[in-house]
Parts: C-alpha cells; structure tokens; sequence
C-alpha cells in the first residue's frame, strides 16, 4: 500500500468503461431509467460492404434523441423515423436498407452493401 | 424487448461476463443465455459456437428463426509507467473501447493532475494486479523502461497468454530483456511474443505518435490475432 497522497486511486469496484462515453445499450438502460420511451435498432444481417458489423445498436427515445449507428450515417435518419411507429405500437420491425432498394436514392447506403434492421421497443 | 432483460444484460456487460442474448425473430421473445449455461438441441449448439467466436448473426434452429447477439468482455489494456507516452495512450485506447488501467509506482509520475479520468495506481504492478490478474482479453503496455517494474507483469502477461504484450525499449535494451526473461523461466516462444520495439513502424516519434503506433499495434492483435501471432 504505497499511495502517499495522490488522492484515492482505488479501483471503483463497478468495472464498467470509460466514463462519460457510454454505449447504446447502456444508454437505453439510462433514458429507460429516467422514465423515457425507448426503441433499440440492431444491425442482424449484412451482405457486402456494410459499414457497421451485426449487432451494432443504434437507441431511439421518443422523442428522437438517439445515440449508436446501424450504418455510416447514410440510413440513421429513416430508422429515427420508424423508431416513432415502434414506440407507440410495441410491434417490433424488420427494416432492410441497400443500394437496390425503390428507395436508395433517399436512404440507400453508399458503400453499396445492404443491411437488415430489428427495430423494438424496451417494455 | 422486457426492461428486466435491458437491465440484466447490461449488468453481466459491467461485471465482464460473456452472454448471448437470444432474440426469436418471428415473436420477438427475447432471453439471455450465460456461457456457464447449457441450452439444448441445435439452437444450444449455435450459442455454444456464438460464445467461441464471438460473432453475432441469426441462425436457424428447431423450425425457427434467432438472432444471436454475443457480448464478450471488452478488451482490457493496462499500462506499466505513467509517462508521457500513457498520458496520450490512456484516453486514445479508451475511446476505442479497452478498459485502461495505468499502474506505477513512483509516486512523482503517478499523479491524478497528469491522468485526469483515468484509472490510475500508484502501486507495484505486482499489488495493483492482485485482485484483478491479467488474462486472454488483455492487452500490457509496459513502458517503464525500469526492468524493477517492468519486468514482472512482463513475465506475468506471457504467462497468462495475454493477447498483447508490448514493451518500450531499444534492441539493445530489449536483448538484456530477453536474457532476463530466460533467466526467469520463460520459453523462446514465450519472449518472442514480446512486440518490441513497442508499436507498428509508423516512424512514430513524439509521445503523442507512439502511442497511436503502440494503439494501433494492439488492435490489429486483438482483430487479426493469426496475423500477429509470434511476431
């Protein structure tokens, strides 16, 4: 026990990560916590050049906060949107996203991959 | 997805325990599933490969759909010398996901001013270590260059098959190093793990730059462990 004075460095015995830089799923637990309306999106399949591997996580709460990513930015956006629908009807949601969708030129994924989206909501 | 289960699961993520949480894609039903757990049939088998390799993905078992998520331990790094070099590796590795722990005992570097944030222990490496020992999910940074502190969680991170064991010094420093090491007891295979000199050639030469280098070096050991193996 050599600690002179440099202040308390015990070890606070909780583990966890790095302070202030929570992820996703521990934020969720946190607005959760706070009584607020929240809806995880997991990345579970991916098929070619997907930004993000499966089981990434992006947190929704109800009123569009989010935190995490499903993809390099490029289909966060229509997520966010659906995450609205979820929250109110506690059905959960498969969302698919790539280059050959109608819709790519408004939330296409520009690597070119394609990527699959479970969308639920916590409680 | 049941709150109790949000909550469960990041419970045994804090306490750096392995879990799979199951998801039925059809129902939605969710359960988590621990590694000391055994789950029968084809779907007990998908988990028990899910734990080994640590990748997520759905799988199809007894007529049904699951998406097994896996949640391994994060890697840990911990740093033998609280100097110039840690000052910039502590946070960068910290931002990258490794838990950092910075471990010296001169009391004149190992000071909270210097490491704002960080866990920091102004201790022999051999007491900072005893409740929570090295193991396969972490990664030493011994950058001391005193063979007094560094050596011995050198020894012991070899020995507990580290994924990463990093040590700063020059080709001549490091070649007393390794006669020591042999003297300790340790294999050839065993030293020839050491990555030395410390980090990726970068041409790294401020502190700030070292670190990425070293940073660097321990996520490619972490991601592409058949890439880096003995080298």
């Amino acid at each position: 026990m050599a600690y002179d004075d440099t202040s308390q460095t015990e070890d606070p015995a909780s583990g966890g990560g790095a302070e202030g830089q929570l992820d996703p799923l521990m934020v969720a637990e946190r607005w959760m916590l706070d009584g607020r309306a929240v809806a995880v999106a997991t990345v579970i399949e991916t098929w070619g050049s997907a930004p993000r591997p499966v089981g990434s996580h992006l947190v929704i709460d109800g009123m569009g906060n989010f935190s995490g990513s499903v993809s390099g930015g490029c289909v966060e956006g229509a997520v966010i949107a659906e995450a609205t629908d979820v929250i109110a009807s506690g059905a959960p949601k498969m969302l698919e996203f790539g280059v050959a969708d109608e819709t790519a030129w408004r939330v296409g994924l520009s690597c070119g991959g394609r990527i699959q989206v479970y969308l639920e909501r916590v409680g | 997805m049941d709150p109790q289960l949000l909550t469960t699961l990041n419970a045994a993520r804090r306490n750096r325990q392995a879990a799979v949480l199951v998801t039925e894609l059809e129902g939605g039903n969710a359960r988590l599933v621990m590694r000391s757990e055994s789950v029968a049939g084809d779907l007990g088998a998908a988990i028990g490969k899910t734990f080994l390799t640590g990748k997520s993905g759905v799988v199809e078992a007894d007529g049904e759909r699951f998406f097994l998520n896996v949640h391994l331990p994060s890697p840990r790094m911990v740093i033998i010398g609280a100097v110039h070099i840690s000052q910039a590796l502590a946070p960068m590795a910290a931002m990258t996901g490794f838990d950092v722990k910075v471990i010296d005992p001169r009391t004149a570097f190992a000071t909270q001013d210097r490491f704002a944030n960080v866990d920091l222990v102004a201790d022999w490496p051999e007491d900072a270590l005893r409740d929570r020992p090295l193991d396969a999910f972490t990664a030493l940074v011994a950058v001391t260059h005193d063979p007094k502190i560094d050596d011995w969680p050198l020894i012991s991170a070899l020995q507990t098959q580290a994924f990463y064991v990093g040590a700063l010094g020059s080709r001549k420093t490091h070649a007393k190093r390794v006669e020591r090491l042999m003297q300790a007891g340790l294999s050839q295979g065993q030293i020839a793990r050491i990555a030395a000199p410390i980090g990726l050639d970068i041409g790294a030469q401020s502190p700030e730059e070292i670190a990425v280098a070293i940073l660097a070096q321990t996520i490619a050991a972490l991601r592409k462990p058949e890439d880096t193996g003995g080298a």
